[in-house]
């Protein structure tokens, strides 16, 4: 359903200072997927995440929606009909929404913006359903201004507009970071029933373990590059480039104690793998397992696996 | 016992009224422990730290007491608690990283600092730069700037900072929220490293964050609408808590053991009540699975363990 291809993000810092962003990432999410794009501060999970709704210009790459590639089309109605498909859940709930306007203006703009001949009593309706199913009471919530609601709340009520407009695919960048532990799991829980709808997600995250509990396919990011991805329980039951192991050995976990970790074997591909310390140029994805992959580096011989 | 704290209250004073933000709360630290506090946004576990540390109008002192090596604190007066404030208790902010003044030199900051406590900087300046290296960081930090740093290189500095006096107390706020994981688990351990070297005696370190408790704390007390809700060892509360709220706040944590499609975790419904006027009795009875009649009434503390005290009024615990 997306795929994207050889994605670069390079930003100038000054006539000489450079900064890959992002470098040569390539991934697809399928439908009904939940991919996660996991990385520290500085891997370029957001600015990947904000490519593809369109906010940044990538420098090089592609980005395929259902075969079409989204980089080139700029015009205005092109893009109106790109987020009737895709849309983004961020961060801080409570700078999306206009503090001044009630919740219902915003479904208002919906309405008069995407479906202009649908009947006021039609999509009234429409917006209880998906007010509903999204766990939230519509009386409560529609009339209110974003102060009186929870950020749980209001990060329920930008997917619950998601869903009016069909989206196919959900960007949600760390959209539970802000979150408190009770209400966290309960959003974490929503996109999980989303997808069994259907809804693809982009989902990206710091924390790894809300990584781990709702994502098929997990892309582990480190300085804009792509370290390891595969299916979420290959990659964690048997992460193999060190960045991933430092990274999930950092977990804080309820079971085990950072000093209690049994040491894990060692990997298996350490000399040939991409370093974005200190290599330079661009990695390559080489399959180690079934949907399990690794960057190596691409053009030193006699490093292959 | 290092610190004593016995029906504390903070409350915050509004035009509608009192915020009940810290109500009626007791515990102890021993030397040489530290104390993990938990609860979600608005159980007063920051308002505690803050209150601890400087009562400021809004905030106010509503009653209760505060003993640190047997002495009373004055924390209804700022002033006297000028002399214990550093040098006896400190804090490590929830915004440790903005707590710099970005115009001064580091070293600049700290002999201001210095001065304002009337200590001489040159007495202390060997003894910062010691720290400085046992927090892992490169030579020189005195000379830059806080921008030159990184996140988790500021925080460092700050927890070097708040630690120069050798404080009895170190009060650590959310300081591994904004942190990446990495970074979060270097923190983590040096606040232990601090303790275990004795540069300060005891850590009550306030987060939402329960497996990093689980990680570094010896006792963990749990917090709900301004309240304690129970408290404990650390791995009877992670892995036999007796507090309703407490069962329900840890097993709402994802915890890299199960993914969604093989066990979904419940979360808890409802929301805390509102601290302006909070119900009589127990304050979590409305989202309480085991809710009874008598859950009207305030629940005494029960202790079901060695210093493991629950404060429910169930009777199977």
């Amino acid at each position: 359903m997306l795929q994207v291809e050889g994605l670069s993000k390079t930003y100038n810092k000054s006539s000489r200072a450079r900064v890959r962003a992002v470098n040569n990432v390539s991934f697809s999410v399928e439908k009904g997927q939940i991919v996660s794009l996991i990385g520290e501060s500085g891997s370029g999970k957001s600015t990947i995440g904000n490519m593809v709704l369109q906010l940044t210009k990538p420098s090089s790459g592609r980005i395929l929606f259902g075969n079409q590639d989204i980089t080139r089309q700029r015009s205005r109605s092109s893009l109106k009909e790109y987020y009737r498909k895709v849309q983004g859940v961020f961060q801080d709930p409570f700078s999306t929404f206009n503090p001044i306007f009630r919740v219902d203006r915003v479904f208002a703009i919906l309405h008069r913006e995407f479906f202009p001949n649908e009947a006021a009593e039609a999509w009234q309706q429409r917006v209880e359903a998906a007010l509903l199913s999204v766990g939230l009471t519509p009386a409560a919530v529609c009339g209110a201004y974003c102060h009186q609601l929870s950020g749980g709340q209001l990060q329920r009520i930008l997917i619950a507009r998601a869903l009016l407009l069909e989206a196919e695919l959900l960007v949600a960048d760390e959209i539970i970071s802000m979150l408190d532990a009770s209400t966290r799991i309960d959003v974490l829980n929503l996109l999980g029933e989303m997808r069994e709808r259907g809804l693809s997600m982009m989902f990206v995250t710091h924390d790894l373990s809300l990584g781990y509990y709702i994502s098929d396919r997990v892309i582990i990011l480190y300085k804009g590059v792509m370290v390891e991805s595969g299916n979420t329980q290959t990659v964690f039951s048997d992460p193999q480039h060190p960045y991933s192991r430092s990274l999930l050995e950092a977990v804080p976990r309820l079971d085990v104690r950072w000093d209690e970790l049994p040491p894990r074997p060692a990997s298996r591909h350490e000399a040939a793998m991409f370093n974005p310390d200190c290599d330079k140029g661009s990695p390559r994805m080489e399959q180690i397992g079934e949907d399990h992959w690794i960057a190596v580096r691409d053009c030193l011989p006699g490093t292959e696996l | 016992m290092s610190v004593e704290v016995e029906n504390l209250k903070f409350y915050y004073r509004t035009r509608k009224g009192s915020v009940k933000a810290l109500d009626d709360v007791s515990f102890s630290i021993a030397d040489g422990e530290i104390l993990g506090i938990a609860g979600e946004s608005g159980c007063g576990k920051s308002t505690l730290s803050n209150g601890l540390i400087h009562v400021c109008p809004p905030m106010e002192l509503a009653g209760g007491s505060v003993r640190l090596d047997g002495k009373n604190l004055p924390l209804d007066k700022p002033d006297e608690m000028n002399t214990y404030r550093f040098r006896n208790l400190s804090i490590i902010p929830q915004y440790a990283l903005n707590a710099m003044n970005p115009t001064v030199k580091i070293g600049r900051y700290v002999q201001d600092l210095m001065q304002s406590r009337g200590i001489d900087y040159s007495a202390i300046e060997k003894l910062f730069a010691d720290r400085l290296r046992f927090v892992r960081l490169p030579e020189g930090i005195q000379k830059r700037y806080p921008i030159e740093l990184s996140g988790g290189m500021k925080q460092r500095v700050v927890m070097v900072i708040s630690t120069l006096l050798n404080p009895s107390l170190l009060l650590c706020d959310e300081i591994t929220s904004a942190l990446d994981v990495s970074t979060q688990k270097v923190v983590s351990a040096l606040v232990a490293a601090f303790r275990d070297e004795k540069i300060v005696k005891s850590v009550s370190f306030v987060t939402h964050d329960v497996p990093v408790l689980y990680q570094i704390a010896d006792r963990i007390l749990i917090m709900y609408a301004g309240q304690v809700a129970e408290a404990g060892p650390t791995e009877e509360i992670i892995h036999a808590a007796k507090h309703p709220y407490t069962q329900a706040l840890v097993a709402a944590m994802p915890e890299m053991a199960s993914t969604y499609r093989q066990k979904k975790h419940a979360s808890i419904p409802g929301k805390p009540p509102a601290l302006l006027d909070p119900p009589e009795g127990c304050r979590f009875k409305e989202r309480c699975p085991y809710r009874m009649p008598c859950c009207d009434e305030r629940p005494q503390k029960r202790l079901v363990g060695n210093g493991h005290e629950v404060y429910c009024w169930k009777e199977d615990l």
